[in-house]
């Protein structure tokens, strides 16, 4: 199967010196659900800024569904459609008119552009604001706007930066839904996300970023799968003064009087409840501390920023 | 990108800029209006009709070309360079650069919706200057070719401009202290044979006045400089800012990062 995206040996130097990219290597199949993970200033933004073209590279590789950007930029960009992550559209213009002048800038005829701006407009719950100007809608409701925008063209690949950071829950549920509905229809996703949650709910396939350098680039079971140690909260049914000792299983109260037990991958959490039920503690609901790709995540980045002080020394 | 979509992105950013610069029209459209008319009151009417003939002309005469130019060379400049540093500095570019419109489209829109400002503007200033004078066109050909190519050339210094700027003032630099000098002193309120020979030399090197002077010979038949050396001076300085442009383009200049 074709890859959506190739990059090989991706590389920015910024003016000022600043190394953000020191040679990426990454593929996303086409059909894929994709996150590209990283703290802030790890070159997420720079490596989907260079695929878009905003970003000029210093060196490397980049291919969208075959094509070079440095030999077919048109055939590439015509696959591409971006979500960035700030507002970038003209504040002053009315939302059907934001739309519909992207389709044209895709070599869309206006009529054609109406009728894919309206499709896009409903399905992302706008309609009924398209002669509104885009400086009057809600933090919300631009962001959709960015999304529709990025769709009129019906790209094959659609990059979103950080498409649901200052959304509420709910909207970034709806916002899931239709982002799934649209990848099960077959267009590629990549995604970047401060939301942990966000890329375990959603991606197949994940590649964390640090430092300009790709830490992992693996499916999302398989990172799964190198988490040793989860942790879980358990809200019981009395407040405890102090943590039970329970064997196995190292335990502390939180702030909240809650239990925090840590299991160890493949102990399982019989032997949790049951030690509990010795000790008389009833155990009314149960949630993981943090879920667990951000657990994998923290871990990783700690790790990597420890390595490289540790380059540094 | 195939020639029918280019067709449609060009016609995408031209209506783009048309559009923005009718809905604003109270900034764009009624100040040169307002403006040219007092100059053709004040100076037209009131102080030239003590002034008397210029050129074989009565002042009034005179003066129409010159001030339908600046108003053309005026517009055609502050449109591109206002719409495309507010689309630089609300990163509304992006919306082009992430497309794949070519760099020229992207020039050549562009430059079409600021001289369709340049041109209506001149239009409107024509209409108004009937109110005060009578035109009788010498030379169509040249009226219409000068006024082309002067408000394709400012709509290109415009893009230059807004694509060095990095802020607001910087779009107001070049129009306040080089455009407005140049047009005064480019012929258009007095011929430079009025001016000793030092100064006649000095104007000489100054590009307004060949496109003052060949609109004047288009309207008038009068020329302080050959006409037709004047449209071979804009058509160079077209291949020039035109060259630029395109080289800044693809180097992103103040655009990409």
């Amino acid at each position: 199967m074709t890859n959506a995206l190739e990059i090989e040996g991706l590389t920015k130097t910024y003016g000022d010196g600043f190394h953000a990219l020191k040679g990426i290597d990454m593929n996303v199949r086409q059909g894929d659900f994709f996150a590209l993970l990283g703290p802030n200033g790890a070159g997420k933004s720079t490596t989907l800024g260079i695929v878009c073209s905003l970003v000029n590279k210093t060196g490397g590789k980049v291919r969208v569904f075959g094509h070079d950007i440095d030999t077919h930029l048109s055939d590439a960009k015509l696959n591409l459609g971006v979500v960035p992550q700030e507002f970038n559209f003209n504040q002053f213009e009315k939302v059907f008119d934001i739309v519909t002048t992207q389709a044209g800038y895709y070599g869309i005829p206006l009529k054609q552009a109406r009728v894919s701006a309206e499709k896009y407009l409903r399905k992302l719950g706008l309609w009924d604001k398209k002669d509104t100007p885009a400086r009057m809608l809600s933090g919300g409701m631009k962001r959709r706007l960015m999304i529709a925008r990025a769709l009129v063209h019906e790209p094959k690949l659609l990059i979103l930066d950080e498409p649901t950071a200052g959304v509420d829950i709910e909207l970034r549920r709806s916002m899931w839904t239709f982002l799934e509905e649209m990848n099960r229809q077959g267009t590629t996703i990549i995604l970047t996300t401060h939301y942990l949650e966000e890329a375990e709910a959603l991606c197949r396939n994940i590649a964390i970023i640090d430092h300009g350098r790709i830490l992992k680039h693996t499916s999302k079971r398989e990172l799964l799968q190198q988490l040793h140690v989860e942790t879980f909260v358990l809200d019981t049914e009395t407040t405890l003064e102090s943590a039970p000792e329970l064997e196995g299983f190292p335990c502390r109260l939180s702030d909240e009087g809650a239990l925090e037990v840590e299991v160890q991958k493949g102990q399982g959490l019989n032997r949790v409840f049951v030690q509990l039920e010795q000790r008389g503690i009833k155990v009314v609901s149960m949630r993981t501390k943090a879920n667990r790709l951000e657990e994998l995540f923290i871990r990783m980045v700690e790790e990597n920023a420890h390595e490289a002080s540790g380059d540094v020394a | 990108m195939k020639v029918q979509a280019m067709v449609t992105a060009f016609n995408t950013i031209v209506i783009r800029e048309i559009r923005r610069f009718t809905r604003i029209w109270p900034q764009t459209l009624l100040p040169p209006a307002v403006t040219m008319t007092l100059y053709f009151i004040i100076f037209g009417n009131l102080i030239g009709s003590r002034i008397g003939e210029m050129g074989g002309f009565d002042y009034m005469s005179f003066i129409v070309p010159g001030l339908i130019m600046m108003a053309v060379i005026t517009s055609s400049y502050a449109n591109v360079v206002s719409s495309f540093f507010s689309m630089k500095f609300q990163r509304s570019i992006e919306e082009l650069l992430v497309s794949p419109v070519p760099n020229w489209i992207i020039l050549a829109g562009y430059v079409c919706g600021g001289m369709a400002r340049g041109l209506g503007i001149g239009l409107i200033v024509t209409l108004l200057s009937l109110g005060f004078t009578r035109l009788e066109i010498h030379n169509l050909p040249m009226v219409v070719l000068t006024v082309f190519l002067t408000s394709a050339l400012f709509a290109l210094g415009g893009f230059i401009n807004a694509m060095l700027a990095t802020k607001f003032d910087d779009i107001s630099i070049v129009p306040t202290f080089v455009l407005t000098p140049l047009t005064y002193l480019g012929g258009v309120f007095y011929s430079i044979s009025m001016l000793p020979d030092f100064w006649q030399g000095v104007s000489m090197i100054n590009p307004i006045l060949y496109m003052v002077n060949a609109f004047r010979f288009g309207i008038l038949g009068v020329s302080d400089v050959n006409p037709f050396v004047a449209l071979g001076m804009i058509l160079v300085f077209i291949a020039l800012l035109t060259a630029i442009s395109l080289r800044m383009l693809k180097r992103g200049k103040g655009i990409r990062h």
